[in-house]
């Protein structure tokens, strides 16, 4: 990291410290429950004595947005791929698509619980249920955006249908399938929790209800801190992906 | 690399495109013959648009010609019509003994933008074409490394295309068109997007891939300068549709410096260029 890019993250931590330090001093000054409202000092402890039971109830949650994350990328490439090939399936399909993503998910979630039961099939359902709708319309539209010279220069090279979408199509929408993939992410931590608040037995959005029940707001609180550490971290590794699979995108900047 | 261009054979050069003197007295078959090359656009609801009206002329091996007009009469569409990316309404194109009806796997086209693929480094850009018909002598990369040498980019072989500057990135394009070393060389506007000075450069470059390699080019330009500048004939069109306004075929010896540029001879070739186009009188 250079010294230029190190001053810049230090501008976001310095918004975070100062957030941190209000709260921290509006719980000390008011006295405010715990179970209401525990301080940031209260939260990181609990956050660091609990790391057990918080790394225990990390695992399941991270497996449902994972499998989710990949199911959605493994169904959602190849329809992205028919959706922009195909002026039939186009029609048929795409509408279909914005339909069934107009429905909330919250308001399905118990229909798949009834359909997938309390394990982790219907988190996982969940999650690929959100993460599937940017990935296709991502990838779809990075599919149809290759550049037309790129196009024409294949047909001037006869190259056949499969060299041009594994050669040109590809390639070319691999930045959308990356910016669809960094959305789909995320929202498939989103899934995820949804599921495990409907009905679950554990992972961090179960632990969230369960400790909230037991009136225990700093351990609620620490599922929170750590199931945005989880979101970022996942963010943080497509994002690393990206960078390992387009090398030139770097290599432009420079 | 001077002698390849000046000893082609002089008897090849005609006054005139066919539709002024017959190919009867060419001793041998033309490599390229476009007859009586006829494009219409159909519009709905209105008459054809007629892009191209019965152009006929021949063209030989070895030879650099100029389709020179002005924007939007057509010569862009003959171009796509030779390289057998679009098709005629009506007329024989026929290149190397072949009539062309779609793109020929053996023709190397350069468009005006590079049209690089940001995902690939210089060196397997320019391999893409070998990588689409595979390498026939097993030599393409060897190839491939002589003509960025020749055209100045040894060392970019690992650079990615966005590093470059936009004459570079043409001159990669040029390699890639040239490495699976194509019958005929088709040229769109290929130095229309660069500013002058790269321009001239890039003109006097392509004049000595030409001597070395002996390839044969068709260039659309609407740069009168870069016509005569470049070739053994200018085709000079009309507005649209697209006619023969002048046949010219540019004596002027190979190779050329950027003092030709201000002979008199080649002033006078602007003027007729200029008043086939139109411009003066």
């Amino acid at each position: 990291m250079n010294p230029q890019s190190l001053v810049r993250s230090m501008y976001p931590l310095l918004g975070v410290i100062v957030i941190l330090a209000l709260w921290q001093l509006y719980t000390w000054l008011s006295g405010i429950s715990p179970l209401v409202l525990p301080s940031p000092v209260e939260i990181a402890a609990v956050s660091i004595k609990r790391y057990d039971l918080l790394l225990q109830q990390t695992w399941p949650t991270l497996v449902e947005t994972v499998l989710g994350f990949f199911l959605a990328l493994l169904i959602g490439i190849p329809l992205a791929v028919f959706v922009a090939n195909s002026r039939l399936f186009n029609l048929v399909l795409y509408p279909i698509l914005v339909a069934t993503q107009s429905i909330p998910k919250v308001a399905i979630a118990p229909i798949i619980l009834v359909w997938f039961g309390l394990g982790i099939s219907s988190k996982l359902a969940l999650a690929f249920l959100v993460a599937f709708f940017p990935i296709v319309v991502d990838t779809a539209t990075g599919l149809q955006a290759t550049p037309p010279g790129l196009l024409e220069l294949a047909h001037a090279l006869c190259a056949s249908r499969r060299q041009v979408f594994f050669k040109v199509q590809m390639p070319a929408a691999l930045p959308f399938i990356f910016a669809g993939s960094k959305v789909a992410i995320t929202l498939a931590v989103i899934g995820a929790v949804i599921g495990e608040f409907v009905g679950s037995v554990n992972g961090l959005g179960n632990l969230v209800l369960a400790a909230n029940s037991q009136l225990d707001g700093p351990l609620a609180w620490a599922a929170l801190v750590w199931l945005s550490a989880l979101g970022i971290l996942l963010f943080a590794a497509v994002a690393l992906t990206e960078r390992l699979v387009m090398p030139w995108e770097r290599a432009a900047q420079h | 690399m001077i002698d390849s261009a000046v000893q082609r054979e002089p008897g090849h050069r005609k006054p005139d495109g066919r539709a002024f003197a017959s190919s009867a007295n060419s001793p041998q078959r033309a490599f390229g013959r476009f007859t009586n090359v006829h494009k219409a656009f159909k519009r709905p609801g209105q008459v054809p648009l007629v892009a191209i009206d019965n152009v006929s002329f021949d063209l030989h091996a070895g030879q650099l010609i100029s389709l020179l007009g002005p924007s939007g009469c057509g010569k862009t569409t003959f171009l796509r019509i030779a390289a057998g990316l679009i098709s005629k309404t009506s007329g024989v194109v026929e290149i190397n003994q072949a009539e062309v009806e779609r793109p020929q796997p053996d023709f190397g086209m350069v468009f005006q933008q590079p049209n690089l693929m940001p995902w690939r480094t210089v060196l397997k850009n320019v391999l893409f074409p070998i990588e689409i018909q595979g390498d026939a002598d097993g030599g393409a990369v060897q190839r491939a490394a002589d003509l960025l040498s020749l055209v100045g980019l040894s060392g970019f072989e690992h650079s990615y295309p966005l590093q470059l500057s936009g004459g570079m990135q043409q001159r990669v394009a040029l390699c890639r068109a040239l490495v699976n070393q194509p019958k005929l060389l088709l040229m769109d506007e290929p130095f229309g997007a660069l500013d002058e000075l790269t321009r001239m450069e890039m003109q006097d470059l392509l004049l000595n891939i030409r001597a070395k390699t002996g390839a044969t080019v068709m260039l659309v330009t609407h740069s009168i300068s870069e016509a005569i500048y470049l070739s053994d004939n200018v085709v000079v069109f009309s507005p649209r549709p697209a006619k023969i306004a002048d046949f010219i075929a540019i004596d002027l010896p190979y190779p050329r410096r950027p003092e030709t540029r201000y002979a008199p001879e080649f002033t006078e070739f602007e003027h007729r260029a200029g008043r086939a186009l139109g411009i003066t009188r």
